[in-house]
């Protein structure tokens, strides 16, 4: 079974077009990723999707690095 | 052939006026129609029949643009019944008019909510949809007296400003995605909403207006579909004034 870190991985290289190895937990979107503001918007977008919820807007501002958006995943799935 | 084949518009107060000749002309083009209309049902589907004779297809959909819930299901329908969304005209429009003194809040309200407020919520509605397609159009129905003023009509001329500069900012916001906003300020034009003034009205008027006649809903209607079409793809963040020459 694929893992959230391995889906989000997934996502988050199409969407920013990074190497998987950038990926890391640690990582910040906008500092590291290269991540521009409308590219986190659209990267919660597709977030919402692979996991079928949905993410408010209060939430997805606090979403900024690789590792809150695992940890806020999963909080929801459990 | 048409320029707009295939493609899904979204037309806001399509039952009557000038939205009803945007959604025609854009079926005429070949797209598929989603006719939003607020109170008159009747109106809205026979603006589908005519459609659907044409050979393309279309919906009614009633919602209200001021409102939230109703403008995201608006949006739900229409991807729903066909696939995506590629072009949002916010045409949706009241007025409410009265001299400044006079005017009461919620004549302010109403005209706010649903003339500028509607075109937020509606943009908003399909920007994610649009994002995704990495294409899209929007076009926003302002009005010449938003780049002038005009004496009784302080709610509505704010509205439509508002509007000008919403359209600037989106266009700039979404630009990088391949969704180009223009807007378009009808001068005077015939429909109902116009027909309400009075002959020493409309004659004030005519003087101020070089081609010395009222505009018809098909001279916006053509220009929504240069927009919406492939002959505008390097322009946004533009306001085409279409008024006989009124204000330049």
């Amino acid at each position: 079974m694929t893992t959230v870190l391995e889906r989000v991985t997934k996502v988050v290289v199409d969407r920013l077009g990074v190497d998987e190895s950038e990926v890391k937990v640690e990582a910040s979107f906008r500092e590291d990723l290269g991540a521009d503001s409308l590219d986190v918007v659209e990267l919660v977008m597709e977030l919402e999707d692979e996991f079928d919820m949905e993410i408010s807007d209060e939430d997805a501002e606090k979403i900024a690095t690789v590792g809150d958006a695992i940890k806020y995943i999963e909080g929801k799935l459990n | 052939m048409g320029k707009l084949d295939g493609k899904v518009a979204v037309v806001t107060g399509a039952s009557r006026g000038i939205g009803r000749s945007i959604a025609l002309y854009l079926a005429k083009e070949g797209a598929k129609v989603v006719v939003n209309y607020s109170g008159s049902e009747q109106k809205a589907l026979q603006v589908v029949d005519e459609i659907n004779s044409m050979g393309t297809n279309a919906i009614a959909v009633q919602a209200n643009v001021a409102d939230v819930d109703s403008v995201t299901q608006l949006m739900d329908t229409a991807i729903k019944e066909f696939g995506s969304i590629d072009i949002l005209v916010n045409n949706a429009g009241i007025t409410r008019d009265n001299l400044l003194m006079r005017m009461k809040e919620d004549e302010w309200d109403d005209v706010i909510n649903t003339n500028l407020k509607g075109v937020f919520l509606c943009t908003k509605a399909v920007t994610r949809q649009m994002m995704k397609q990495r294409s899209g159009r929007i076009i926003n129905i302002s009005s010449i007296v938003g780049v002038m003023g005009n004496a009784g009509q302080a709610n509505y001329v704010a509205a439509k400003a508002g509007v000008i500069g919403l359209t600037k900012t989106t266009a700039r916001e979404l630009a990088s995605r391949n969704i180009l906003v223009n807007a378009i300020a009808p001068g005077f034009i015939t429909t109902e909403m116009t027909g309400a003034l009075s002959e020493d009205m409309k004659n004030a008027m005519l003087s101020q207006i070089p081609l010395a006649k009222l505009g018809q809903p098909e001279d916006i209607a053509k220009a929504v579909v240069f927009l919406a079409s492939d002959d505008s793809s390097y322009m946004t963040g533009q306001t085409l004034h279409i008024d006989g020459g009124m204000y330049m």
